[in-house]
């Protein structure tokens, strides 16, 4: 399999081949810490440092990595990263790392991580593989945040509230009441059906817009200069 | 001679799925004429509320889709899918409470999953859920009957109540399941002495018994007119009823409360045979009916006496939808010139 190039990596990374809306993957900490923007951000900001650095890593012993014990190798390598990250969290952002609890040691078993060690990393170059744990982690951040961000204002009404838990003091007062003061919250959208509903949503819009660019792409390639389509059946449009 | 080419089933009961639903509305009007007279008029604004909504959604979401908006329409599934929503709720709510029900079911339980005929869950059931679980106050307040209070709201009241500001607070009681639920140290005998809403009434509360039996009675005419099966009902009463008995305990403080108790107040009539009947997300052989009711049944006397909620119908319900497919897999009948029935997953392998 030749080196795909970097913006090839970096279209599939960020939208044809998105972990969360076309591969599915991560759907756990996906589904169940983004009841708002804070948490998602979060958890993407740590998904995507380990997803990059265990690509990294992958990708520099991929030819001293015997066949055999190429899934356990990468499996401890991002154990590794994940802990670096859950240490990192608690020094830095610990009232963070209180709410996002078990989902942070729980990225270890994120198969978005996995699936690209084994996928991509194992098999290309150093550079390639940093790009795509990149692009693969900020696709799916992406998700998360949007979901996050949906959530938080169907249910609560604001944005960004409690930001100061990830980016300190300044933050205290980004709370940004969307629905206005005296909305009362649609529970529904922060407990675990909401998620699925949000999510769901989601990939329904991605695949319409990728339907809507074939059609247009389609229409495009149809109309050919100077000729007019004769057809013998139907109505002539 | 004009010859045309029909295709089976050639003999048919002349019913249409508008037909069978404008029966299923009628059959409600006894059990709705009870909530009116010891409720109010709320129940009438719900329902309008969510017939209003729910055809206006059912009418975006066909543009949209680009079906005939009329035709789909005139099956009017859409109309007793809010009329039992609206039915559902309780009176005097804020006017967005049936909006936004409405829309949910409507839209997420039953266009998103193919429309009419494909809907794996109630669509009536799921926004009832989505409702009580997003917005538990509004949705646990229910007025209390004419007789305990000094008259249920009049019309000024209850548009302010549905469209301004003021709190239904002043006009609400627990109701029976509830009371029976909170208490702890009486016994029943006693509680139904003390507490206005068992000595004023007959067996399960002032109001709540009477709609039971009105919704009953629309129940009984669906059967006669054959638009439902007697099995999922009986099998859910029958089972409610039976559990009741056996966690009765000669009505001491602890008991779980008597079998007339639970079958003639919350939703279980209307749950039994406008709910649990559902064609399209219950089970369809008979069989599969029967362990559908009993299911539902089950976990209605269950969530009600041991889980968080007074009431259950539409827990139990959302539950067993679930659990259809699978129940249908195991009740396929047999068929003819078989000796024995088989499973579908059987079926599929050969």
């Amino acid at each position: 399999m030749a080196t795909p190039s970097y913006s090839e990596i970096t279209h599939n990374g960020l939208w044809k081949n998105n972990p969360a809306l076309v591969q599915l993957l991560g759907l756990c900490p996906l589904l169940a810490v983004t009841g708002s923007v804070v948490n998602a951000i979060g958890l993407g900001l740590a998904t995507t440092a380990v997803l990059a650095c265990s690509n990294l890593a992958v990708s520099l012993v991929r030819h001293q990595m015997p066949e055999t014990v190429r899934l356990p190798a990468s499996v401890m390598i991002i154990a590794t990263f994940v802990t670096c990250a859950e240490l990192l969290m608690k020094a830095f952002t610990y009232e963070l790392y209180l709410v996002l609890g078990i989902f942070i040691p729980l990225i270890v078993t994120n198969c978005a991580i996995l699936g690209r060690a084994d996928a991509f990393a194992s098999k290309n170059p150093v550079l390639p593989s940093l790009l795509d744990g990149l692009m693969m982690g900020a696709g799916f951040s992406a998700v998360l945040i949007v979901i996050g961000a949906v959530r938080e204002i169907i249910g609560r009404g604001t944005l960004f509230s409690d930001m100061d838990l990830l980016l300190g003091p300044i933050a205290e007062n980004w709370t940004l009441p969307v629905l206005g003061q005296d909305y009362s919250g649609f529970l529904v959208a922060v407990l675990p059906p909401g998620a699925f509903l949000v999510a769901g949503l989601l990939i329904a819009a991605k695949n319409a817009i990728d339907a809507g660019i074939e059609r247009r792409r389609q229409a495009e390639v149809n109309i050919v200069k100077g000729s007019k389509r004769v057809r013998t059946t139907g109505k002539i449009q | 001679m004009s010859l045309m080419r029909v295709t089976s089933p050639h003999a048919h009961s002349g019913q249409s799925t508008a037909k069978v639903m404008l029966q299923v509305a009628a059959a409600t009007i006894p059990g709705v004429l009870a909530l009116v007279i010891f409720f109010g008029p709320g129940v009438l604004f719900n329902i309008a509320l969510c017939t209003g909504t729910a055809l206006v959604t059912e009418a975006a979401v066909m543009k949209l889709r680009g079906r005939p908006v009329g035709f789909y329409l005139k099956d009017y599934s859409a109309l007793v899918t809010a009329l039992l929503l609206g039915i559902a709720l309780p009176p005097y709510c804020p006017w967005w409470i049936p909006v936004i029900g409405s829309v949910s079911a409507i839209l997420l339980a039953k266009q998103l999953y193919g429309g009419m005929g494909y809907n794996p869950f109630n669509p009536a059931m799921v926004g009832y859920v989505v409702l009580l679980i997003s917005f538990p106050v509004e949705m646990t307040r229910w007025v209390a009957p004419a007789e305990l209070i000094h008259g249920t709201p009049g019309l000024g009241e209850t548009f302010s109540l549905i469209f301004g500001n003021m709190n239904v607070d002043g006009f609400t009681r627990a109701t029976p399941l509830e009371i029976v639920r909170h208490n702890q140290s009486t016994i029943l005998a006693q509680l139904y002495e003390m507490e206005p809403m068992f000595s004023k009434g007959n067996i399960a509360g002032v109001g709540w018994e009477m709609a039971n039996f009105g919704f009953l009675l629309g129940g009984l005419f669906l059967l006669f007119r054959r638009l439902i099966t007697w099995h999922a009902p009986l099998a859910m009463l029958a089972t409610l009823a039976l559990l009741s008995v056996v966690f009765y305990d000669g009505g001491s403080s602890l008991s779980e409360g008597s079998p007339l108790l639970h079958l003639f107040s919350g939703a279980t009539m209307l749950g039994a045979f406008f709910i649990v009947t559902d064609p399209v997300s219950g089970c369809t052989s008979n069989r599969g009916r029967l362990v559908f009711g009993a299911g539902v049944g089950l976990l209605v006397f269950v969530i009600r006496a041991w889980g968080a909620y007074p009431d259950a119908v539409a827990f139990a319900v959302l539950l067993m939808n679930f659990a259809a497919p699978f129940i249908d897999n195991y009740t396929l009948p047999r068929t003819y010139g078989h000796k024995a029935a088989r499973k579908a997953t059987d079926l599929e392998e050969q």
